[in-house]
């Protein structure tokens, strides 16, 4: 029984790694250009089914299809808003979110057209069970991988943020657009950047999300409400924040589906609304001056 | 006279509705130190956001070396060598004092500028690299401010309204390192309200009421009654 409630929050701990690479780039997105972007869940599904699509056409290994997945996303991305999402961006936060909505409809669809319905599975081969032991609890190495790559994600986000040029321009047009575009920086394009980076955190995560657990077009809104929910917990505009926000997220889930395997979801709504009810904010809100 | 670095002809501007300028004619040679003066909602930087490109014109109203350029975006301007310290210094809150002189310097054009010289102009800025720029008194904000345009190593400098609401004192330090920046061959245009100091820095000198140029002239030229009169309208 002990064993049991460790065990499960361990894995919780490991499943909030995938929560927080789906959040970040969500987070990431929202800092640069206040765009809320409700596709984002469809995208990560989408980037699950690129990964299958190179995987079974190459006879690739899913995570070595990355090397592939990643790019084109990233390119999706810069296309994405080079074309369509920076003509939705102004003073009013609704257009990006009606367009959003309606990209996310276009992708859902358009997947089940291609791939149909049925669920699929990234098959993890050796890795999708094999697992190591840790003082008498067994853990898996693909959840582990999936959480050291979730830190690694967020410390290499943290550190191109705050130690790059780019990082620099990711800050100066998210305070001043106009001042921004003075020092010579085209907003289009450094939004076009920004959202490049976080369709390659996208395409990271989809693939693993397939590797994890299997996928159909329409289970993307859900992952996006994950996203949201860690996003919020952590902190927004906090990208470790949002790492702690889906760690949090995870065990809730999974401490809920220990005590009855329906609560899984609705434990992790529920530590959800209690952190926003106690802090709006979220629990690591970022300094402002 | 040599052929102008800038030349405005004719240039109208407007926010939606309203015409904040008309016809407004202007140029400013290699070199030279321009001010251009007028009351509260005079144009003044309206003038400055359209020849910066915050706000596009006719592309032949403005030309810069003979190009026109009026109707170029802001980054585009930015990198021909015009460089705006903008109104209220508009410093990136997110970024500490060298980081946003690093961000005026990212156009990546050469010349004389570069985080040691602005350290050498102002030093108090070097002690302070580090901290948030919001944490700056501020005169060393628009130190900052200045300091992020010349990074950018520009041709012209637009310094617009850099001593407002700041201390005599701290205006006259930072008038007092104008002519170490513009020796070098800058040019300058300086918008003010203090009609005295604007006059005692520029060798010309336009005077803007209600969105239209009311004199022009040499800065000694002038009388105090015509700059007067140009000034307030009476």
């Amino acid at each position: 029984m002990h064993v049991d409630w460790i065990n499960s929050i361990i894995q919780g701990v490991l499943l909030g790694g995938l929560y927080a690479m789906i959040a970040a780039g969500l987070s990431l997105i929202f800092g640069v250009m206040r765009l809320v972007n409700i596709a984002h869940g469809d995208l990560i599904i989408l980037a699950a089914y690129l990964g299958l699509t190179v995987a079974s056409a190459l006879g690739l290994y899913p995570l070595t299809a990355l090397l592939i997945v990643v790019p084109v996303m990233a390119v999706i991305g810069y296309g994405l808003q080079r074309i369509v999402l920076n003509n939705t961006l102004s003073d009013d936060i609704l257009p990006p979110l009606l367009v959003t909505f309606g990209l996310s409809v276009i992708i859902q669809n358009g997947l089940l057209e291609i791939y149909s319905a049925d669920p699929q599975k990234l098959d993890a081969g050796q890795l999708g069970v094999a697992s190591t032991n840790v003082a008498g609890i067994s853990v898996g190495l693909l959840p582990l991988l999936m959480f050291v790559t979730a830190v690694v994600v967020i410390a290499g986000l943290q550190w191109i943020f705050y130690r790059t040029a780019l990082g620099r321009a990711f800050r100066a047009v998210s305070d001043n657009q106009d001042v921004a575009q003075l020092m010579g920086l085209n907003k289009r394009h450094v939004y076009g950047v920004a959202m490049a980076l976080s369709l390659a955190v996208v395409a990271l995560a989809g693939i693993f999300l397939g590797m994890r657990t299997s996928f159909d077009p329409s289970i993307g809104g859900g992952r996006l409400i994950f996203g949201f929910e860690a996003v919020i917990i952590g902190g927004l505009g906090n990208l470790w924040g949002t790492l702690v926000g889906g760690v949090i997220l995870g065990v809730a889930q999974n401490i809920g589906a220990q005590i009855n395997p329906g609560w899984q979801v609705l434990a992790g709504h529920v530590v959800f609304l209690f952190i926003l009810a106690v802090r709006p904010r979220g629990l690591f809100p970022r300094m402002t001056g | 006279m040599a052929d102008p670095l800038l030349t405005l002809t004719r240039l109208d501007a407007h926010y939606n509705d309203f015409q904040a300028l008309f016809g407004i004619d202007f140029d400013i040679a290699e070199g030279e130190v321009v001010a251009i003066i007028g009351s509260n909602g005079a144009g003044k930087s309206t003038l400055m956001r359209s020849i910066s490109g915050l706000i596009t014109n006719g592309a032949s109203q403005i030309s810069y070396r003979g190009e026109q350029i009026g109707a170029l975006r802001a980054d585009q301007i930015a990198e021909k060598g015009i460089a705006l310290v903008p109104e209220g210094r508009q410093l990136f809150p997110s970024l500490s004092v060298e980081e946003n002189l690093l961000i005026g310097g990212q156009i990546g054009r050469s010349g004389p500028w570069s985080l040691a010289k602005i350290f050498e102009l102002f030093p108090v800025l070097q002690e302070r690299r580090d901290q948030a720029s919001t944490s700056l008194s501020g005169g060393q904000q628009q130190m900052v401010a200045i300091g992020r345009a010349l990074m950018a190593n520009p041709d012209l400098l637009l310094l617009d309204e850099v001593s407002l609401g700041l201390a005599p004192v701290i205006i006259k330090s930072i008038y007092d390192a104008l002519p170490q920046i513009v020796g070098g061959g800058m040019s300058a245009v300086i918008v003010e309200q203090d009609i005295s100091k604007a006059l005692s820095v520029s060798s010309r000198f336009y005077c803007l009421q209600e969105g239209r140029v009311s004199l022009e002239g040499e800065s000694g030229s002038q009388t105090r009654e015509a700059i007067s009169r140009a000034y307030f309208g009476v």
